[in-house]
């Protein structure tokens, strides 16, 4: 097998264009699609602790309710929402990397605002949020989504509290039809108070008794005009009701980028593999060499091993390399690099097996490499989707079509070689049954062209 | 090449196939053929186009499997050479790397010496370091039959050896395989080139249709039709026979 593996090693490296082809191409659909998934989706995953009671969700200001629930649901629009209990919890799931932030509102937030509408001071209504500071990158990103959704609820409900003011204050000023409780009254303002109080005055005698408490009244009634057509402005200054309080714990790294760094690096050692496999297998039937080889020189079972093999190996040096790489920008736990090595290792043989498999039913490289491309990524993209995207059936028989390939077990071993949690020993255990399953195929298929 | 052993005295054939059968699908390619050459025989199987000639060649070569029917390589089964119709050489490697590895695929004591020296009889030595894939047409083959003769074999299968050489060429390489059998090997060759046939075999097996209508010497197929010319007594057996 040893000089098979020289020939064809020999014969790679004099074939540059065809290795740029099966490992840098490869290595950069690998990137782009890792890339594309550790961006995430628009809503990114956070944990929201929401304390106030239901029956405590409002702010009187005036005679008129405002609910902050409304506010807080928009805020909640913008995440994919995970509740939780309490902050507590919320800080583990931070801190597990299950959640990119938290988001606590504390039970006083609605009194707290309460008191604040009625300009009666006290602490500032706060709700809490608790960023990963392992992945500065998404903590800026998620902050500044938080951070504009808040501002956004601050400014509505600030807008609404100076309008509903604003109007009281009109009354008080210019009079008009007041109604509370059901009940409405004609207020005269303070204008017209004023009018009616100097009319008074000049109709009194010069020496009346009265004359010095009326024109007391037309004294404060002027000061409250002139102080009160300063109200719009001052109620303008409550612009910033809700106040965000910053938290950041040292978690993990969120799964969803170790997922994009297996992903990305389970495809790379797919299509390295599954190409260089295929394609030297079909090489040895467009060469003609093939019959010339197993007619007795050379067993076909340690034929479909050797190109099994050097494919694998490639593909796995190739996928270890782009992970090596990927580790510069994304932090790994290096001390798992043996579990990491063996899992592409594993997956390695099975898609050699596959890709040996696939070889064996074509007749020429072209058709070989069309055939692994046409297979290997939509398998790819049936493993990675959501359960959520689809309907339960459907998702059970993608679960089933994703079984029969190494795509899926690959990305779940090196899932948990690069630390997400699960264990390695079922992925390996899948892995290796598929590859035993694949070389018989492959076995067979050679016998069927002999 | 003349003055063939006699097969029935012959104590043991280098290689003997008895009863072949292969179909592929609803085709049946060889219908019950029998085959056998001893040392130093040259023997050329011709037919027309689908005969089944290269299948027999395959199966008498362990590349291919028969359904039916026996191949006794003789005692030295593992010397039998073959040369594809195809050129089953790697276009990447050198004439020597792949001498190199056929060599010692094929189990060479001395693979240096099996490469000197089959550089030296196909006269390659002065290209050895060059690729496959840059040699013309008519080397290549040279290159594809010369790894098909190392292992020293006592049988080899060329499957249409001169199908891709001019004249020049075609008349070296049968000096070069008349030294081989010269030395005692036998050679079971398929050819369209039914005056090459003629010209270089012992004897010669008609296929056509995958079913084997004569065996024997090429003077006695050309006295059963009364033609001079051999190609045209070929065309006449065959027509007599509905081929």
């Amino acid at each position: 097998m040893r000089w098979l593996l020289g020939k064809d090693l020999r014969i790679l490296r004099r074939s540059p264009a065809l290795l740029v082809v099966l490992v840098v191409y490869p290595a950069i659909v690998a990137l782009l699609i890792g890339l594309s998934l550790s961006r995430g989706p628009g809503t990114p995953r956070v944990a929201i602790v929401n304390g106030v009671p239901p029956g405590a969700r409002t702010v009187q200001v005036g005679s008129e309710s405002l609910d902050a629930q409304r506010y807080a649901d928009q805020l909640f629009a913008a995440v994919d929402a995970v509740k939780v209990r309490s902050r507590a919890a919320a800080r583990r799931l931070v801190q597990d990397g299950k959640v990119i932030a938290a988001i606590v509102i504390p039970a006083d937030v609605t009194r707290r605002l309460q008191s604040a509408v009625n300009l009666g001071g006290g602490a500032v209504p706060s709700i809490e949020v608790i960023y990963n500071g392992r992945d500065p990158l998404k903590t800026r990103y998620v902050e500044s989504l938080i951070s504009s959704r808040v501002a956004a609820a601050n400014r509505a409900l600030s807008q609404r509290v100076a309008t509903i003011a604003g109007g009281y204050l009109g009354i008080l000023l210019n009079g008009g039809d007041f109604g509370i409780l059901g009940q409405h009254y004609k207020v005269l303002g303070l204008r017209r108070s004023r009018t009616i109080v100097n009319t008074s005055l000049a109709a009194l005698p010069p020496r009346s008794p009265v004359r010095k408490e009326l024109q007391d009244v037309a004294r404060f009634a002027q000061l409250a005009i002139d102080n009160l057509d300063l109200s719009d402005e001052i109620l303008a200054t409550v612009s910033e009701p809700l106040h965000v309080r910053r938290v950041v714990i040292d978690g993990r790294h969120t799964p969803l980028e170790t997922f994009a760094v297996a992903v990305a690096v389970i495809v790379s050692l797919m299509l390295v593999t599954l190409l260089l496999a295929a394609g030297l297998l079909a090489l040895e039937r467009q060469d003609h060499t093939f019959r010339r080889l197993v007619r007795g020189l050379v067993r076909p079972a340690a034929l479909l091993g050797e190109k099994a093999l050097l494919a694998g190996g490639i593909g796995v040096v190739v996928s270890a390399a782009l992970l090596a790489v990927v580790g510069i920008f994304v932090p790994l736990d290096w001390g798992r690099a043996g579990l990491w090595l063996l899992a592409l290792a594993v997956a390695g043989v099975a898609f050699g097996a596959l890709g040996v498999a696939l070889g064996a039913v074509v007749r020429d490289v072209q058709a070989a490499s069309l055939l692994a491309f046409a297979l290997a990524l939509p398998l790819a993209f049936l493993a990675v989707v959501p359960q959520s995207a689809v309907s339960p059936a459907l998702f059970d028989v993608i679960g089933a079509v994703s079984a029969a390939f190494p795509f899926k077990p690959a990305l779940h071993g090196l899932d948990a070689a690069l630390g997400a949690g699960g264990s390695m020993a079922g992925p390996a255990a899948h892995l290796a049954g598929l590859a035993v399953a694949y070389a018989v195929a492959a076995r067979a298929a050679i016998r069927r062209a002999m | 090449m003349s003055g063939a052993p006699d097969l029935d005295a012959a104590p043991s054939p280098a290689l003997r196939a008895t009863a072949l059968a292969r179909r592929f699908g609803a085709r049946q390619a060889l219908r019950g053929v029998s085959v056998s050459v001893a040392a130093g025989e040259v023997l050329a199987v011709i037919g027309p186009n689908g005969a089944g000639k290269t299948t027999l060649l395959e199966i008498l070569a362990g590349a291919q499997r028969a359904d039916a029917g026996t191949v006794d390589h003789g005692p030295q089964a593992s010397r039998v050479g073959w040369v594809p119709q195809e050129q089953a050489v790697y276009g990447r490697l050198t004439i020597a790397e792949n001498l190199r590895l056929f060599a010692r695929l094929e189990g060479a004591a001395d693979v240096e010496a099996s490469v000197a020296a089959m550089l030296a009889e196909t006269g390659l030595g002065e290209r050895a370091d060059d690729l496959v894939e840059t040699l013309s047409g008519g080397n290549r083959q040279r290159v594809n039959i010369a790894v098909g003769l190392l292992g020293d074999p006592v049988v080899v299968l060329l499957d249409e050896p001169s199908a891709a050489l001019d004249p020049r060429q075609r008349e070296r390489l049968w000096r070069f395989l008349a030294g081989r059998v010269a030395s005692g090997i036998a050679l079971i060759v398929t050819t369209h080139d039914v005056a090459e046939a003629r010209r270089h075999a012992d004897r010669i097996l008609v296929l056509a249709d995958g079913e084997e209508l004569f065996t024997g010497p090429p003077g006695e197929l050309a006295a059963a039709t009364g033609d001079a010319d051999f190609e045209l007594a070929l065309v006449r057996f065959l027509e007599d026979r509905g081929h």
